[in-house]
């Protein structure tokens, strides 16, 4: 219980500095540090591969991906942001009616350890067609990108 | 730790990316608000796996974490496009598209 809650503090507090910091690169920085802390979630729950699979993809992958944006793009200082209390009104209406839903449904305590063995057999045998599919779509994303993001006449 | 506790974990971190979905004017960090929301529906997926023992939960989550990076690749390729072609990452400037 106590490196759930520690986790989901890190988690939290890196998620509400992620939105709030006003620098661009704290920002993304702040999102490194509120995605391993998911990975330590992951760990909590028995998910060892989810969780090695979390810092290598998202932390390693996406984190350096969206630092290159930052610092491709170029951004000027970030105007200020807009809107704040109907947004955080609109927010609180959210969760609130996330809770009420999560609060109705059953609660389990007892959870099972899933094999990366047994992940593994699932993932190469039932869910094999959707496993090619998705590597169909990332090579498209990628060429995509490139064509999007290349500059003309180069 | 219960699945009701990572649910309401989940959920926060949730209202956390959409509130700066809302409020945030530059476009990378709409980008990054959409991936903390991903994040929270991604340990869901994991939190439903272990509480129900069943792996496809975990898979589902696997493939959900290769869709948000095709997803962020296109996205920032966009942002990138939209800074050289206006000129400013503002979510309000491109409005180009406005009838």
């Amino acid at each position: 219980m106590i490196p759930f809650a520690v986790a989901s503090l890190v988690l939290l507090g890196s998620g509400v500095m992620a939105v709030r910091t006003r620098d661009l690169v704290h920002a993304v920085l702040w999102l490194g540090l509120a995605l391993v802390a998911t990975a330590g979630i992951y760990v909590t729950m028995d998910a060892g591969f989810m969780a090695a699979i979390q810092v290598l993809l998202y932390t390693g992958g996406i984190v350096t991906l969206m630092l290159f944006a930052v610092m491709l793009a170029r951004p000027d200082a970030e105007a200020a942001p807009n809107g704040q209390l109907r947004a955080a009104l609109a927010v609180a209406a959210v969760f609130a009616g996330v809770v009420s839903v999560v609060l109705r449904s059953p609660d389990a305590t007892t959870g099972a350890h899933i094999e990366t063995q047994v992940l593994g057999a699932v993932i190469l045998n039932q869910l094999a067609l959707p496993f090619e599919v998705l590597s169909a779509l990332l090579l498209v994303a990628m060429i995509g990108a490139i064509v999007l993001a290349r500059k003309k006449d180069a | 730790m219960t699945l009701h506790a990572v649910l309401i974990v989940a959920a926060l971190m949730f209202c956390i990316g959409l509130f700066g979905v809302l409020t945030r004017r530059s476009l990378v960090s709409v980008v990054l608000s959409v991936e903390l929301m991903a994040n929270a529906a991604n340990i869901n997926l994991v939190a439903f796996s272990r509480f129900g023992n069943h792996p496809w939960g975990q898979a589902m989550a696997l493939f959900a974490i290769a869709l948000t990076v095709a997803e962020v690749v296109v996205g920032l390729a966009l942002v990138i496009l939209i800074a050289r072609t206006h000129g400013s990452t503002d979510a309000d400037v491109p409005s180009a598209l406005k009838g």
